[in-house]
Parts: structure tokens; C-alpha cells; sequence
């Protein structure tokens, strides 16, 4: 999940640094992320998870690195059975 | 009596991005309707319009100081007036922060020039009035 995570903030994050090399807790605002890339980060997420995040997550903190997405989005999988 | 002021830019180019990637999706989740109205001239949405609207709910986070509290991107909504000027219309949570913190009296500008759209809010803040004062509770 780490590395489907760090492909999509690479495509929508608009980063001023190489996206591949940043650490996993690394600060994606400090890195450049703005946001209204954050909001494109979030919605290429949930096409990609099939995850809606619901207006309670929509902070600062649940996109500020790779490992607090990819905590939200074991959160929301864990909130959805699968069918 | 204090004031507080935000100031927001975004880029023009990115909104078009978001609304040709994501479609309906980007603009209903985060503009209200009335914002998406006032941006669409008949012949589509005006992506530079958008993006001084994204800019002034930026600028107006910058002013309410919510911290790491979630607040919905449609409770910070600009109103257009005419041809000339806009104001901030909060509703939510994102009114009850403002009446919490003490704010009042937003006033917004908005401006668009090539790839880049800007928002300037400036709020009354009058301490005697808040509810909550986190330098007495902390």
C-alpha cells in the first residue's frame, strides 16, 4: 500500500521533491504539497481504495505524510466490510 | 479590537486540472452551489473563478485557526454581489469556530491574473467576546 500511496502523491501531490524519495513519515507540506493538491491526493485515493473519506478526516493531519494516509486508510477499510 | 487577516493563492492550472480529472466529484464535495452558479457562465465552469474561491476558503482557514480540526471545505462559502465584490458566508462548524474565536465582520478579496487566482479575509476579532479562550484554558 506504501508504494501505490506514494505513486498517487506523486501524480497529484504536485511536490517540489522526488516524490520516490521521500521517508515514509516525511512532511508532504514541508515537501510542497498545497492545499488544494491535498485535495486531489484524496480524491485519487479513493478511486484508487475505493474509500470515501468522510468529512471528519478531511484535516491537515491525515495527509501530512504517507504513513498518516495510509493509517486513514486502514482506518476506513476497517470501517467497510467487504462485500 | 483586533483583527486577523488570511491570504490564500492557488494555481489556475491546478483547478482545471482537478475539475477535467475528477469532475463532478471535486466540484460538489468542496464548492457550494451557489459558488459553482456564480462560476459557470453557461458555457462551463470558469476555472479561474474556482480558484479565487478555493484561495479565499484558504484564506479564511488562515483566519478561523481551526488547528488539526477537520472543517468542511462547503461550511466556508463566498457569495457574489453584483459584478464587483464578494463576501465570506460561513456556516457549521466553520461558524461556530468564528462565533467561538470571537470573529466577526469577514470581509474578502478575491483577484485573478493568468494561472494564478488570490483571496485576502480580514475578521474583527473581539476578544471580550469569546466564547472559549485557549490562552485560559491551556
Amino acid at each position: 500500500m506504501t508504494e501505490e500511496i506514494r505513486q498517487i502523491i506523486a501524480d497529484h501531490g504536485r511536490l517540489s521533491v522526488d516524490a520516490a524519495g521521500l521517508a515514509p513519515d516525511a512532511d508532504l507540506y514541508h515537501a510542497g504539497m498545497t492545499s488544494h493538491a491535498s485535495v486531489n491526493v484524496m480524491l485519487a485515493l479513493e478511486d484508487h481504495f475505493d474509500v470515501e473519506f468522510p468529512d471528519r478526516m478531511l484535516k491537515r493531519s491525515v495527509f501530512e505524510s504517507i504513513s498518516a494516509i495510509e493509517a486513514a486508510l486502514n482506518e476506513l477499510r476497517a470501517e467497510t466490510p467487504v462485500s | 479590537m483586533a483583527r486577523r487577516v488570511g491570504i490564500d493563492l492557488v494555481s489556475v492550472n491546478a483547478v482545471r486540472d482537478s475539475i477535467r480529472q475528477f469532475g463532478d466529484r471535486y466540484l460538489k464535495r468542496f464548492y457550494t452551489e451557489a459558488e459553482l452558479r456564480d462560476c459557470d457562465t453557461g458555457q462551463g465552469i470558469v476555472a479561474e473563478r474556482l480558484a479565487a474561491r478555493f484561495a479565499a476558503k484558504e484564506a479564511t482557514l488562515k483566519v478561523l485557526r481551526p488547528g488539526d480540526e477537520a472543517i468542511p471545505w462547503r461550511t466556508i462559502g463566498v457569495a457574489r454581489h453584483g459584478p464587483g465584490w464578494v463576501t465570506v458566508e460561513l456556516s457549521g462548524r466553520a461558524a461556530e469556530i468564528a462565533a467561538e474565536s470571537g470573529l466577526s465582520d469577514f470581509e474578502l478579496s478575491i483577484s485573478h491574473e493568468d494561472n494564478y487566482a488570490s483571496a485576502v479575509v480580514i475578521a474583527e476579532v473581539d476578544l471580550s467576546n469569546r466564547r472559549t479562550d485557549p490562552m485560559m484554558s491551556a
